[in-house]
């Protein structure tokens, strides 16, 4: 019985997987982001926007050397690094070689030793690991590798723009930091309290928290804790649910400054703050979609609204990557190779339609571009989120952010 | 003296929630002697219903009617689901109930959505009631607090002053004793239990606006409203009020002061290690109390299961 | 002399007794003991098969999936020590697991000491860490059955998990640990780089595994666990105590967890948080219950289906949960035995050689119905797409064919589909039912 049972059952399998063998005519990249379960949404809506980039940049302007076309195929790893890890292997044995993640940095953590010891153990079958969302610094310090590309800015240079625009404000005094307790949460207030204490001294630092990640409830306890220390300014990476939940009790409670964020967009969550978080609420991140930055950017936008109404350009460094890996794959003159391909990426410098320019530095290939200042309003908002009248507005530009910040990284470049 | 009068009230406000959710659970328990796992999510639908009725027709009518459209799918899932898996054993009780949770869970994701759902506190509520020190508190907790004591008033008068409150407490009991008294027993289950859900629905359609309504609110909620009732004592309504309370505050003063483990240690006359990056403990020493706030109820469980195995009420009887 | 049935009533005054029981009187309650005793031939099939297997299917992909499928079933084969043949309904068994890989990761990180064992002891040690954490934990969870533990297990299975976000120096934050399993002594020459040597190596465990909890489950300990899930009292006539025959069930169900956590660490390199968590735990659960916890091989069955339906499943469609919870809720109400159960309510009509009388009535029945239920799933699936698919995006693929889910066709051909299947299979049904009647008859009259 167990061996009947498991050769049919396994025998589905390799139907299943053999059914979807590769084309050899696309390039393939292989999205591997939660499709299911409480994170969804958000790898939902990457997707999307991979797939819309994908096709309206590249493909619809004759694909890449000389007409071979991108295909965006998507992988539920359901936010799980062991699902991740398998369905990264199922990748590879479709033939693809260009693998995208961004949703949380354990999976990406997970994959990039993975991909390491992949390229390493298999040199005939290496595949590139372009990171576009995971933050966490040590991905591009301690933990980098010649295979792994991120196009974000990282925590640390994201806590660089926000103290920049808490130290030009001079009306600020006391800070509140508050985060959810992981590697992630506490990054964040390590980087704030090093930052704030060298552009800025004479800020206190009234608070500096740590709360369990998704099992808040109630965030009223930390809200009263703020508004009792008088504070002036709040900074905090929360995302998903705990962000709404802090930012929602820390406003009801009376606070009336300014919360910076990481996250506090899309995904829903501009609506659910609506015009309770005007004037409050502010986000770091890079790619300036309001106000409109040129014809390009909001021709994009449109076009992605009439394809996905429900959706949000909120990672505007999605199109950078697909746009990064298609004049890299020009300039390597081959998709197959993705040493060659590396090489070029390595140091490439690119025009974004978001504004400015994006460079990938070689010694740790981490991106370097503009950063904003971005806050939720409702005034000038041409592209607002969440099919609501709110959105997210440029206040405060810095230009090539962070692009001498230090880094640990040793890379070996492959053999 | 003024911060732990503000403690007072928000711890108040989470645990009288705690109570409406754990209040229908234990009851349902002390009917079925199995727990059910699908609680959270009959919560999670009355929010979903409450928002989805309050975008029509405003936020009452919800408050209304939800936790009736709640009330009655619980009932049919008695009648038509568990009913049939009763005879089965306990076990197979529970992992239904588990499946149940997940199929409602993406059923909820099918309709609404993986989103977060704007529903908001009504307008007429939204402002501050009164302030303590500088703490304001909104007009809304207020209004939870008087909802979550006149429904427990409600339910307590219901069920020991009158005479179906006593044969729903007799059929809990001794339901086959009832039976040959000739009451509808099957019936009076299904009623409980529709009940118990609906009072779950009514504390989605009130805590949606505050802690959010998503797919994932109920696996949120899930393990927390079954410490609630262990630590009660299964089957108990009043263990159910006060293990909710206790909850309620203990979290919230443990988020609101922040009492740090290296303080507690030093205390207790162990010295702080000088090499803190180095100590395999460092994690340990580091503590703080509103980093573990959300874990205590769950060492409270386990002290209580040790020593008190029938929770602090407890008297559940087979 | 009082004639109260000690399962049910209760004498006046008594404290309350809280077992989880079954009741081997009701023919519907089959989760009895597993009272067949396998022979060897079965385990001699299984090891070649599993010998053969990956020169089949060769892909990493495949050989990857296939030992994931090797660790949910030892996992899950531990689990049901305690749940089937212990009647100990546990739900943070995870944790065992979790905590074994998470100390052989350690133990791949330490590596001087890594260099000197060879890898396929590593599980080993997963396996004593998991038992060590069993030992600790049973000491107070196991005074009490029923309920009481439940919720202990659930209370001890958060607390650890939660700890796990906090205690960064063990259990590595969110990242996890992670290491490299290359470095290890090489056993007769092997580093295990690659996929199908880390196969081979998850294929033995499996097996040692699996005869070593089947003999334990003819010992007299794992005997008495049965004797002590079905009545403790009668249990303790004989002279055992129901207190001990618990703890020992579950310091040895601790020690299979971990010897698949240690595996785990071996085949991903590493662990997380999820590694842990209340939902594996849980996962574990629905595993086991799927596959049938009233026979040995019952985990088995359910660790291969699940394992397919979250991963490959899951390559076809977004709802792979609803299907889940869908197959979950299903067979709790129709079939509680599970697929095991499933599969041997047919030995009787084997044992009698009747068995080929219920081949047309099930190909009658059967087809029909599966057809119904894919052209159920089917409006499902378009429900969803058009629902929530892009505007624009009007094409899906279902079943190898591309349609337009906004046209009408699709819709009428699924929903004739699901209506004439279903049609189909109630209107045979009842002579299913006579042919099973018959084929379970011995003789030939009735």
């Amino acid at each position: 019985m167990k061996n009947i049972t498991k050769l049919g059952a396994v025998s589905a399998l390799s139907l299943i997987i053999g059914a979807s063998a590769a084309f050899a005519e696309n390039i393939k990249i292989a999205f591997i982001d939660p499709l299911s379960g409480p994170f969804a949404s958000t790898g939902t809506n990457g997707l999307h926007q991979f797939e819309f980039a994908a096709d309206y940049m590249i493909n619809q302007n004759g694909g890449v050397l000389g007409g071979t076309e991108f295909e965006v195929v998507g992988f539920d790893n359901k936010i799980s690094p062991k699902e991740s890890l398998i369905q990264l292997q199922v990748a590879i044995d479709q033939g693809i070689r260009y693998i995208v993640q961004g949703n949380s940095s354990g999976v990406a953590n997970a994959l990039t030793e993975a991909v390491d010891k992949h390229n390493r153990r298999n040199p005939d079958s290496r595949v590139l690991f372009l990171n576009y969302a995971a933050v966490d610094p040590a991905l591009t310090n301690d933990k980098c590798n010649f295979w792994h590309f991120r196009f974000d800015a990282h925590a640390d240079m994201k806590m660089d723009a926000v103290t920049d625009s808490i130290a030009a404000d001079t009306d600020i005094k006391n800070v509140y930091l508050i985060g959810q307790d992981y590697s992630f949460g506490k990054a964040v207030a390590a980087a704030a309290n090093k930052y704030i204490g060298e552009k800025r001294p004479d800020i206190t630092i009234v608070g500096d928290e740590l709360h369990p990640i998704g099992k808040v409830k109630d965030f009223t306890p930390y809200s009263r804790k703020i508004v009792n220390a008088e504070t002036d300014a709040v900074i905090t990476g929360n995302w998903g649910a705990d962000m709404l939940g802090l930012g929602k009790s820390i406003i009801e409670n009376g606070y009336t400054g300014p919360i910076y964020t990481y996250y506090a967009a899309g995904s829903g969550i501009t609506a659910a703050f609506g015009e309770a978080g005007k004037g409050s609420i502010r986000l770091v991140g890079e790619g300036q979609v309001n106000p409109p930055p040129s014809d390009e950017a909001s021709a994009y936008y449109t076009a992605f609204k009439a394809k996905y109404p429900d959706g949000n350009v909120d990672q505007t460094r999605i199109s950078n990557t697909i746009g990064m890996l298609a004049q890299a794959i020009e300039e390597a003159g081959t998709a197959d190779d993705v040493v060659a391909v590396a090489n070029a990426l390595s140091g490439m410098e690119y025009d974004t339609i978001w504004g400015g320019k994006v460079m990938m530095r070689p010694q740790d290939h981490q991106a370097i571009q503009d950063l904003h200042i971005f806050e939720h309003t409702n005034e000038g908002i041409d592209f607002p989120y969440d099919n609501s009248e709110y959105g997210v507005r440029v206040i405060k530009t810095i230009p090539m952010a962070s692009a001498d910040i230090e880094t640990t990284c040793k890379m070996k470049a492959p053999s | 003296m003024d911060l732990i009068l503000v403690n007072l009230i928000d711890g108040l406000v989470t645990g009288l929630l705690l109570f409406m959710l754990s209040a229908g659970l234990t009851l349902i328990f002390s009917m079925m002697g199995v727990l059910n796992f699908a609680h959270a999510s009959f919560y999670m639908l009355g929010a979903y219903f409450g928002y989805q009725i309050s975008i029509a027709l405003g936020f009452w009518m919800g408050l209304l009617v939800a936790p009736l459209i709640v009330g009655v799918m619980g009932a049919a899932v008695e009648r038509y689901g568990l009913r049939r898996v009763h005879q089965y054993g306990h076990v197979p009780e529970l992992i239904f109930t588990f499946g149940l949770a997940l199929l409602i869970e993406e059923l909820v994701q099918f309709i609404w959505g993986k989103n977060q759902m704007p529903y908001d506190v009504p307008d007429i509520l939204n402002f501050t009631a009164f302030a303590i020190s500088g703490n304001s508190i909104p007009a809304y907790k207020i209004f939870m607090i008087f909802i979550s004591v006149g429904i427990f008033i409600g339910l307590l008068y219901i069920l020991t002053k009158t005479r179906v409150g006593m044969i729903i407490q007799a059929a809990l009991s001794y339901p086959r004793t009832v039976e040959a008294l000739g009451h509808n027993v099957p019936l009076i289950f299904m009623g409980v239990f529709g009940v118990g859900t609906a009072l779950a629905g009514v504390a989605g359609v009130i805590a949606g606006p505050v802690l959010g309504t998503f797919p994932g609110m109920a696996f949120v909620l899930g393990s927390i409203v079954f410490v609630t009732i262990v630590i009660g004592g299964l089957g108990s309504l009043w263990g159910a009020l006060v293990a909710s309370l206790l909850i309620g505050w203990i979290t919230t003063f443990a988020k609101s002061y922040n009492i740090e483990m290296e303080n507690i240690l030093n205390a207790i006359g162990i010295a702080t290690p000088e090499n803190m990056d180095e100590n395999l403990f460092r994690d340990f020493w580091s503590l703080t109390s509103p980093q573990i706030a959300d874990i205590l109820p769950y060492i409270l469980m386990v002290l209580i299961l040790i020593f008190r195995p029938a929770g602090l009420f407890g008297k559940r009887t087979q | 002399m009082s004639d109260t049935d000690p399962r049910t009533d209760l004498p006046e005054g008594a404290r309350p007794k809280e077992q989880l029981k079954t009741d081997p009187t009701k023919p519907a309650q089959r989760m009895g003991a597993g009272t067949m005793t396998i022979t060897l031939l079965p385990w001699i099939i299984a090891s070649i098969a599993m010998m053969v297997l990956p020169m089949i299917f060769t892909n990493n992909s495949a050989l990857t999936i296939m030992n994931q499928m090797s660790i949910t079933i030892i996992f899950a084969l531990a689990y049901n020590m305690l749940l089937g043949q212990g009647g100990m309904l546990s739900f943070g068994h995870a944790v065992y697991a979790g905590v074994g890989g998470f100390f052989c990761m350690h133990l791949m990180n330490m590596s001087d000491f890594f260099a000197m064992l060879p890898l396929p002891v590593l599980p080993l040690f997963g396996g004593l860490f998991g038992m060590g954490l069993a030992l600790i934990v049973g000491a107070f969870s196991t005074r009490s059955a029923g309920t009481v533990f439940a919720m202990i297990s659930l209370g001890v299975g958060e607390l650890i998990a939660a700890s796990s976000v906090i205690v960064v120096a063990f259990f590595g934050g969110e990242e996890g640990i992670s290491g490299d399993r290359t470095y290890a002594q090489p056993f007769f020459g092997v580093e295990f780089l690659q996929q199908q040597e880390v196969y081979y190596l998850t294929a033995a465990w499996v097996i040692i595994s699996a005869a070593l909890m089947y003999a334990w489950s003819r010992t007299p300990v794992g005997r008495m666990a049965n004797a002590v899930r079905d009545n403790p009292e009668r249990a303790e006539f004989l002279g055992y105590s129901a207190r001990w025959v618990r703890y020992y069930s579950f310091v040895a169900s601790g020690f299979f967890a971990g010897v698949s956590g240690g595996l785990f660490a071996i085949n991903y390199e590493i662990l997380t948080e999820e590694n842990l968590n209340a939902a594996s735990s849980g996962i574990i659960l629905l595993v086991t219950f799927l596959g049938g916890v009233g026979f040995f091989f019952g985990p088995i069955i359910g660790a291969v289906v699940f394992t397919l339906v979250q991963t490959v499943l899951s390559l076809e469609t977004e709802l792979w949960a609803f299907y889940a919870g869908s197959l979950f809720v299903a067979t709790v109400m129709f079939f509680p035995g599970g697929l095991a159960g499933l599969i041997m309510m047919h030995v009787p009509a084997f044992k009698l050689g009747k068995a080929k009388l219920l081949v047309m009535p099930y190909l009658k029945t059967l087809l029909p119905a599966a057809l119904g239920i894919l052209g159920l799933c089917a409006l499902v699936e378009m429900t969803f797409h058009y629902r929530h698919g892009a505007t624009g995006d009007n094409e899906m693929t279902l079943f190898w064919t591309t349609f337009d889910s906004h046209t009408l066709l699709p819709w009428i051909i699924a929903g004739a589909v699901a209506l004439i299947g279903i049609a189909i299979a109630r209107k045979t049904a009842p002579d299913l039912k006579d042919a099973w009647n018959e084929a379970n008859t011995a003789g030939g009259g009735s």
